[in-house]
């Protein structure tokens, strides 16, 4: 694992890593029943809100409106914090956010910190950067803990642990717990509730003992300098109030404008997320509280550079639910590993290439990880229309030789009437030449499945020939 | 009102009996249908696999091909919600360069710099973008059951066909074009059918175009779930309204020896006892 931007690449690209992934029938059926069993608890609490459509509607105009604003409610975001008694710092790039947290540690004279669940810090590799410098990270959201201590990467945004089962979690606590401090209780059983109480009492001492937080956040509002976190273990409670010090790594887009705009992602992210009505902890914080030091990070890493993308942009308004992941049938087979980034499925698939650039294999290939089904739209609660981007981002992406002149070929045919007929009867001259199988990059079509056979005549020469039928 | 077909090019191609179907139907049921020679293919493929250059191309000849009829129809969701869905984002790419600049008057554009035939001169003066012209034609583009619910107002087109049969919706029909159960409510009413619900019907069946060559292994994998879940429900026959898809599954139903075959919609619809 190395740092920064760095995290993933030198990965090979999607379909290599995916063809891997689908072969693993541990994997396969794990990845199947926990995305049917949360994607149906989805549509079961979706549906009980007639106004559905109307609160994504307004989730969906709230975050352009703040994108199209977003220098301004910062700089109304940094005041108000400041004010609160915060600190504000702004990091252009992964490396910039990671030295400004590790010297904020360092100041503090500690060599450990406990992080709520981020999705950023990990983008950033903020865990391996803080291990450079000495300092050790430790995660406390339960399914973190398991990717954690079995040296993992995470697969799904909400659920990082998803790939595993509990008999493989209870190996992983018997094994690993030890190393990382309190040691998992003899005869641990694969119940999910001893499971728990393993590490319930392995992260206690760690939330007793650790005196610097590192968090993220869901939403920061700019109106009051205001930051947000939803959870549901209370682990983020205890490390966002015990710590002396709390340092909060948030990406710019994560503003909302005012405290009222709360009040639609609070009932669109637990629903498209958890499946739930509501989430059992919110947890919200103003500036610096007495007795603790704040100080927020503000990162870019890209961002602005997504924003730039009149197409491409609309990935800013993700909240992060996940539900175009539980959705997604190639994710399903796939699983997380396979996008090469830590935000995978649909939305890793348009985001990952716009803040990294396609320059790698993995990044060339993850806007082509969809049959564009549409099913992730149909259930984005601020309305991302991925396939929109999917298609967009194609467009910008490399393309090889030997396809660019295919399509190409395949235009130029198309193009007139006349040579798209003489090409159908051609083909239909030389249809029992055709081989069962085909070679080179079309023989993954013709390995699992029959190519249908070339008629004797087109339509078109039918019409020409009856008349349209009349004849 | 002229109806124009759009048959697509995979249908004129590899499907023509599609296509024969399509038009034996709508005669059955009173459309005078005609077959404009000129069309080619909606450029779904190319736009899709990331050439959109060559996909504008397509589209600014199909709109050529089609503008001046009363209604298009395509036996295909598929390329139906290409021309509806993704020509109006073609032309917003290109929409600035064909309005003229403010000042250049609308004969010059038309006389001078303009291709011949590439702009058109509204009643009200003033040319017409390819987005004008996207815009006039995409309401007129009608996926088959659409045509023959909503305009020609039938559910009952006389159709008979005494057999098992299973409806896989396919992703651009149900979430491209929101045809809701208009295709299910038109096999209903076939004589003699029945028709079995399909477990998992709203997944993706793996095609997606080039996603099949680009990903084989994924698209096997969903291919093989699609069938599986075909072949549980006993039906003798799959049926669909986009022939692509139908061949994906198709092609592994037959690699399988399943003996299930596929059948597209408008060729069930247009089985009667005389074509027995
Ligand atoms: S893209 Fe939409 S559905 Fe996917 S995680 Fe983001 S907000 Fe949720």
């Amino acid at each position: 694992m190395s740092g920064g931007n760095n995290t993933f690449l030198g990965m090979p690209a999607f379909p290599e890593n995916a063809a891997a992934a689908v072969q693993n029938s541990q994997l396969r059926f794990n990845l199947r029943k926990a995305t049917h069993t949360i994607r149906g608890k989805r549509a079961g609490v979706v549906a009980e809100l007639p106004d559905w459509m109307e609160l994504r509607q307004a989730g969906k105009e709230i975050k352009d409106h703040t994108l199209r604003n977003l220098e301004r409610y910062l700089l109304q975001l940094e005041e108000a914090v400041t004010e609160a008694g915060g600190h504000v710092h702004w990091a252009a790039d992964a490396d910039e956010a990671n030295r400004i947290v590790a010297d904020l540690v360092k100041a503090t004279g500690e060599t450990s910190v406990v992080k709520v669940k981020s999705i950023a810090t990990q983008e950033i590799g903020l865990n391996e950067a803080l291990q450079a410098e000495g300092i050790t990270a430790y995660e406390t959201d339960l399914a973190e803990l398991i990717v954690q201590l079995g040296d993992d990467w995470p697969s799904h945004i909400l659920v990082p642990a998803i790939h595993r089962n509990r008999s493989e979690i209870r190996e992983i606590f018997q094994d690993k717990m030890a190393d990382w401090g309190r040691a998992a209780p003899e005869g641990l059983t694969d119940e999910p509730s001893a499971l728990a109480e393993a590490a319930r009492l392995h992260l206690r001492e760690r939330f007793l003992s650790t005196k610097v937080a590192v968090s993220g956040a869901n939403f920061m509002i700019a109106e009051t300098g205001t930051l947000v976190i939803l959870e549901s273990e209370g682990n983020g409670r205890m490390c966002l109030t015990l710590p002396e010090t709390l340092i909060s790594v948030v990406g710019i887009e994560k503003l909302l404008p005012s405290w009222r705009d709360l009040e639609v992602f609070l009932q669109l992210l637990p629903r498209s997320s958890t499946g739930e009505r509501m989430n059992p902890y919110t947890s919200a914080w103003t500036g610096a509280v007495e007795g603790q030091e704040f100080h927020l990070v503000l990162l870019d890493n890209g961002r602005t550079q997504v924003l730039a993308d009149e197409v491409g942009r609309q990935a800013l308004r993700c909240i992060r639910c996940s539900a175009c992941l539980n959705v997604c049938p190639v994710y399903e087979r796939a699983g997380g590993h396979s996008y090469g980034s830590v935000y995978p499925g649909p939305i890793g698939a348009i985001l990952t290439p716009q803040l990294r650039g396609m320059s790698s294999a993995v990044d060339a290939s993850l806007p082509y990880a969809s049959t564009l089904c549409g099913a992730c739209f149909e259930v984005c609660p601020v309305a991302i229309d991925i396939p929109e981007v999917l298609v967009h981002l194609r467009g910008k992406a490399p393309h090889a030789r030997a396809e660019r002149l295919g399509m190409r070929a395949a235009g130029w045919v198309l193009n007139r009437p006349g040579r798209l007929g003489r090409t159908q009867r051609l083909g239909s001259r030389l249809r029992r030449f055709v081989p069962k199988r085909l070679p080179g990059p079309l023989s993954g079509w013709t390995n699992t499945r029959d190519i249908p056979d070339i008629p004797a005549e087109s339509f078109r020469d039918w019409w020409n020939r009856t008349d349209g039928g009349a004849r | 009102m002229r109806v124009a077909l759009f048959i697509t090019c995979v249908n004129d191609t590899l499907f023509p009996g599609t296509g024969q179907a399509v038009v034996t139907l709508l005669r059955r049921l009173g459309c005078d249908v005609e077959f404009p020679q000129a069309q080619t293919c909606c450029g779904q493929m190319h736009v899709n696999t990331g050439y959109p250059e060559e996909g504008r191309l397509l589209a600014r000849h199909f709109v050529d091909v089609f503008a001046e009829y009363d209604a298009v129809v395509a036996p295909s969701g598929s390329c139906a919600a290409m021309v509806r869905e993704q020509y109006p984002r073609l032309t917003r790419a290109t929409a600035p360069a064909a309005v003229p600049a403010a000042g250049t008057s609308a004969d010059a554009t038309v006389a001078g710099v303009a291709p011949a035939g590439r702009v058109r001169v509204p009643s009200s003066g003033g040319p017409v973008s390819f987005a004008d012209e996207v815009a006039a034609l995409t309401p007129k583009v009608y996926d088959l059951s659409e045509f023959l619910i909503d305009v020609l107002g039938v559910t009952d087109v006389g159709a008979y066909f005494p057999h098992r049969v299973t409806y896989h919706p396919t992703c651009h029909s149900l979430r491209g074009l929101h045809l809701g159960d208009r295709p299910t409510r038109l096999l209903e009413q076939v004589r003699g059918l029945e028709l079995v619900p399909l477990p998992g019907a709203d997944e993706c069946c793996g095609f997606g175009g080039t996603f099949a060559v680009k990903n084989p292994a994924i698209s096997a994998a969903m291919c093989g779930d699609k069938v599986h879940n075909v072949v549980s429900t006993r039906a003798e026959v799959l049926c669909a309204a986009d022939n692509s898809c139908l061949m994906h599954i198709g092609g592994t139903l037959k690699r399988q020896r399943t003996g299930v075959r596929i059948m597209h919609l408008a060729e069930i619809l247009a089985a009667t006892e005389v074509t027995r």
